[in-house]
């Protein structure tokens, strides 16, 4: 192994989302400041509680070939549909080996769930009890396994050099994203697909959430209730799809002559070690992982124009992540314009990392911050610079953005990204 | 009334076909489930009862690992059916 260690850049984007099937139509719906939140018009969501979700726009049966589609739970479905677009995006075809250009020794995926195959489970439990032992599906268990969608990204493009599967709740996405970057800073691959997946539109998961009080019940308005910074935000809106990057050393990318959108600096990590789902209250531990992002990379509060925030439109966590950052960054906060896609795609748990860091990517890469919707108070408490209304354009020169993300079990992930 | 080895290959080409996705006329007697019509151990047992319900037949599981081509399980089905 080579002990120098590699510069990291993103050389493709792929999303399927509730804005769009793929990563161009998800990002020109956040630039225009579109929700791709809904009426949950299903007959079983009837009677719940929390009626609203994003769902995905494009489903992904429409891409997958049907007899591979119903051997994958939906999860999986959606990390095929973003890898394969991101795969492709990076200018590769086929399988690695198939060409010259990717080692299957050197390629890597990190694809994370932040639930697994939770559909999957319950309903194949259903089948159990209404149809009987016989007629439970014999792909039940590698459907439903939380690495299945990494391991069925790996199979699919032939990746070799280790396929993982980090599970942190609402940070899964951004941590597969951080390993990844790491597998390549130390040499164990060139090339890594990378991002997290989610599909927990179900009535289980929405009634345990909504039980938990974490989230919001507008039903009468399901395009505004994913509110952050609102004064009258009540709670998350679930939602569903995948975001994958191919991420690839400097030196790799550059002798296949391959389109650069940005350099993936690093990652800051830290843990609460407070409370299994409230974040801890002075904000300690996100400004944690913000300080050992900029201790592990050198990375300057200057540089940093712009901000995709974790914001799930959550009374407590929207703010005390702005004083996280705040409490870090200091006087530079004021120079970063913070977008809160979530306000568009709801909070699509395990997935948000991903479709995040695509969206954060696309935002250096075309100097524009994408707006948060739904704030008609801002909260005095949101003491930053929210993008709100119309998108930003972010300043010229050499700049880096940062993608928070924490789970439940006080996990926090904070990604950072900068032009070239 | 039992079914004619012909009504039998046609039933497990349709199964093969909505498992697997292999066009039903691919499906034939001398064909291996598994090296020629894409059906893993994991498939094999759905298309096992897919085959029991239609053909209100049992197979056990020791026997399902003989019946390697269309034509072996068109065998014992024919045998086997109630």
């Amino acid at each position: 192994m080579n002990s120098t260690h590699h510069t990291v850049v993103v050389t493709g984007i792929g999303a399927t989302t509730p804005l769009g099937g793929d990563a161009a139509s998800t990002w020109e719906a956040m630039l225009a400041g579109r929700s791709g939140i809904s009426l949950l018009e299903q007959e079983w969501a009837a009677d719940l509680p929390v009626r609203i979700a994003g769902q995905i726009a494009v489903e992904p049966t429409e891409i997958i070939p049907r007899p591979q589609a119903r051997k994958l739970d939906r999860s999986a479905q959606f990390a095929l549909v973003a890898a394969y677009e991101a795969w492709k995006d990076a200018g590769f075809t086929g399988k690695a080996g198939d060409e010259q250009a990717v080692d299957p020794d050197r390629l890597g995926a990190v694809i994370a769930s932040g639930i697994g195959g939770v559909t999957t489970l319950l309903d194949q439990y259903d089948v159990l009890k209404e149809k009987g032992v016989r007629r439970v599906s014999p792909h039940t268990v590698p459907m439903l396994m939380p690495n299945s969608p990494s391991a069925n990204v790996g199979i699919e493009l032939n990746a070799r050099a280790g396929v993982h599967t980090p599970v942190s709740a609402c940070a899964s996405g951004a941590e597969a994203i951080g390993y990844a970057i790491e597998m390549i800073r130390t040499g164990r691959a060139d090339v890594v697909v990378a991002g997290g997946t989610e599909a927990a539109i179900h009535p289980l998961p929405i009634v345990a959430f909504g039980n938990m009080m974490a989230m919001s019940k507008n039903n009468d308005d399901p395009q505004g209730a994913s509110r952050p910074y609102d004064v009258d935000r009540n709670g998350f809106v679930l939602g569903e799809g995948a975001g994958v990057i191919v991420l690839e050393s400097e030196e790799h990318a550059k002798a296949r002559g391959a389109k650069i959108y940005a350099e993936a600096v690093g990652q800051g990590i830290s843990a609460d070690a407070h409370h299994i789902t409230q974040p801890e209250p002075s904000g300690t531990g996100i400004a944690q992982a913000v300080q050992n992002l900029l201790d592990n990379t050198g990375l300057k509060p200057s540089e940093i124009m712009h901000a995709n925030a974790h914001a799930t439109s959550t009374p407590q966590g929207d703010i005390g992540e702005i004083r996280a950052l705040r409490k870090v960054l200091g006087d530079d906060l004021d120079h970063i314009a913070i977008s809160a896609t979530k306000s568009m795609t709801g909070h699509l748990l395990g997935g948000a990392g991903g479709v995040e860091t695509v969206a954060t990517v696309l935002a250096l890469k075309n100097r524009i911050a994408p707006p948060t919707i739904n704030i008609d108070n801002l909260d005095p408490e949101a003491n930053a610079d929210i993008v709100r209304g119309e998108p930003r354009p972010l300043p010229e020169g050499t700049i880096a953005a940062l993608n928070d993300s924490f789970g439940f079990g006080g996990h926090n992930v904070v990604l950072a990204f900068r032009t070239v | 009334m039992a079914a004619t080895q012909e009504e039998i290959v046609k039933g497990l080409a349709e199964i093969v076909n909505e498992i697997a996705g292999i066009p039903v006329e691919d499906v034939k007697l001398d064909k291996s489930f598994t090296d020629d019509l894409d059906v893993d151990s994991l498939s094999m047992v759905e298309v096992v009862v897919a085959a029991e319900e239609r053909f209100d037949v049992k197979i056990p599981d020791e026997d399902v690992k003989n019946l390697k081509t269309v034509g072996d399980a068109s065998d014992y089905i024919l045998k086997h059916q109630g």
